[in-house]
């Protein structure tokens, strides 16, 4: 199976401040908004190295959403930064009407997504935010897996003309993929080829995944692993191919079953080349306080998990 | 620049308009229009400075903002009479196919807007947004925006107020259409508004009052003195008093006519309180 090595834990946030400030040295039009949260989205150095073009709102994600908008209009591009929650659930008739509606370039970037977010708990810890994205129309909707890519996905959306939702982490996770990628949107990566079943991952579910596939490699089950970076538009092409070639899939993310990646590609699935499928993500349920790797484990959203549901769908072939 | 009896025949021909709009689809908001058919004449036609033609962006003009985009009635027959789209395109208002949809939206691409509006107290945020903007592009120009009173009630409206105040976008004039109805009856039944023009002052914001925004020398001296105001650390406020329905006779003093149509008989009887002055379309 393909190896990948861990150059080093970092949160996906960092890798989204990492990005900003590239941007902030490459492209003039790229604003930053914030609502009282800069520590948190790792954007202090596109702030230091460009004051005029950050925006501090405070505690009025609303009005952040809002303005926007209106900063789009004579050409910026503004990068909008809360938690997931307050970057969706809380504004979403902002985003719908001022952004989506109006398809204003605006780049919603929200950090502390899904249950890793951790002892803060439930309040904080949204796990319907895929959902209630994709759902609008002309939003484009990324959950990249780690740092590396967090970063790549950053200078992408910068380019991408249209509102983007790109959804990130708190936790410090495995930070794998390559530091030069080149982040194509809506494009699926292959990141182990197999023969058995196909695992198709999101977020930090995707080293998760890769464990697994080790894991079932040495019990003589060939998994292919497919990297779902961009959620919507999806690339249903590879899944289909991969679906086609294993005849089954387990799909994973940090994310409620209901409206996430696996309910998108079981509706590409359905449509096309109707496969049997498992659903490793959270269960129409709320999350709590506690450490990251144990509301993982608890809420059966790591390796194991991923490894149980391969087990069962391969019996449903 | 048109004389004042030039701007008032095109009040009245705006007027005429909103009524046929309403009437023929039988739905839509004439009192609000009505009321505010002074400020958005005088307003394209006299106050704000703009170029030939439309862009999004905006750059080297002023721009607007509707915030309660109920009243496209109004929005639509002046950016028409402006030259912005075919006034024959009025006769589409609310149709299926219509870039005049019921409530103003850029989906559409109508040339003259250049945002949804409708779900309420959106408006000062993007306008905002809009101003800081022109400062980043160094531009002079100006951004004003108008909202409903009872649109107030809606809590986004008070961070955009702080945060205008606080961070001293003096390029904005925002007008607060202070008619005290809304659907369900007066504001003050509904949830009082307070003293408006004291809370923008307290907020940071220079505030001035138009005490009756249906005379149009009045609002033009209103809007002039706003813009004379801009540029020196405060956002502007004009508090501009103007009666729902203004103009029909029938429609004023209530909040019967927010959101209702007149019938074949009353808009008869209302067009021949504004007679025609520019042509119908």
């Amino acid at each position: 199976m393909t190896k990948y090595i861990d150059q080093g834990k970092n949160d996906t946030r960092s890798g989204y401040g990492a990005g900003m400030t590239e941007l902030g040295r490459t492209n003039p039009n790229v604003v930053a908004l914030c609502a009282d949260l800069v520590g948190s989205l790792k954007i202090q150095t596109f702030i230091d190295e460009n004051p005029e073009r950050f925006f501090q709102i405070g505690i009025a994600e609303a009005n952040m959403m809002g303005i926007a908008a209106g900063l789009t209009i004579g050409g910026k591009i503004p990068f909008t930064g809360t938690f997931a929650n307050f970057s969706t659930g809380r504004v979403y008739d902002q985003i719908r009407q001022s952004i989506a509606y109006s398809g204003k370039n605006v780049k919603i970037c929200a950090s502390h997504a899904g249950i890793t977010l951790g002892e803060d708990g439930a309040t904080h810890q949204i796990l319907e935010d895929i959902g209630l994205m994709k759902m609008l129309p002309g939003m484009t909707v990324i959950n990249p897996c780690d740092f590396n890519q967090t970063k790549a996905a950053t200078l992408a959306i910068a380019e991408h003309q249209g509102p983007v939702y790109l959804r990130f982490g708190r936790p410090k996770v495995a930070n794998f993929t390559p530091a030069d990628q080149k982040f194509e949107i809506g494009k699926a990566l292959m990141l182990n080829e197999g023969t058995d079943v196909t695992i198709i991952a999101t977020g930090h579910l995707v080293w998760q995944s890769l464990i697994a596939a080790e894991n079932l490699e040495n019990q003589g089950i060939s998994a292919e692993v497919i990297n779902i970076h961009t959620i919507k538009p999806l690339d249903n092409e590879a899944i289909l191919a991969s679906a086609k070639k294993t005849g089954c899939v387990v799909t994973a993310e940090e994310h409620n079953y209901l409206g996430g990646l696996g309910e998108s590609v079981s509706r590409v699935l359905a449509s096309h080349h109707p496969t049997p499928q498992e659903f490793v993500a959270t269960q129409d349920t709320f999350g709590e306080s506690g450490t990251p790797e144990q509301l993982m484990d608890k809420y059966g959203l790591n390796n194991k998990a991923i490894e149980a549901a391969v087990l069962k769908v391969l019996k449903r072939k | 620049m048109p004389s004042t009896q030039e701007l008032q025949n095109l009040v009245t021909q705006v007027r005429r308009d909103i009524l046929r709009m309403v009437h023929k689809v039988n739905s839509g908001h004439p009192g609000g229009s009505l009321g505010c058919t002074e400020f958005f004449v005088a307003l394209y036609n006299e106050i704000m400075e703009l170029k030939d033609g439309f862009d999004m962006d905006g750059n080297g003009e002023d721009l607007f903002f509707l915030s309660n985009g109920h009243i496209s009635p109004v929005f639509y027959s002046v950016l028409a009479r402006k030259g912005y789209f075919p006034i024959e395109e009025l006769n589409t208002f609310r149709l299926i196919n219509s870039r005049l949809q019921g409530h103003p939206t850029t989906h559409e691409g109508l040339p003259g807007i250049r945002i949804a509006s409708g779900s309420l107290g959106q408006g000062m945020s993007v306008a905002i947004g809009a101003a800081l903007a022109k400062k980043l592009n160094g531009g002079n120009h100006l951004i004003y925006s108008l909202h409903g009173d009872g649109e107030l009630q809606e809590g986004q409206n008070w961070e955009a107020i702080m945060y205008a105040a606080g961070n001293k976008v003096d390029n904005y004039i925002a007008t607060i259409d202070l008619n005290g109805q809304q659907i369900d009856g007066s504001t003050d039944d509904v949830l009082p508004l307070g003293d408006v023009a004291e809370k923008f002052r307290v907020f940071g914001w220079d505030v001035l009052e138009i005490e009756n925004g249906n005379d149009l020398k009045q609002v033009i001296a209103g809007l002039n003195e706003a813009k004379s105001r801009t540029g020196k650390g405060k956002p502007v406020c004009i508090i501009m008093t103007t009666m729902m329905g203004n103009g029909v006779d029938f429609m004023m003093h209530t909040h019967a006519w927010h959101g209702k149509a007149p019938s074949d008989e009353q808009l008869e009887t209302a067009l021949a309180q504004n007679p025609e002055t520019l042509g119908d379309y």
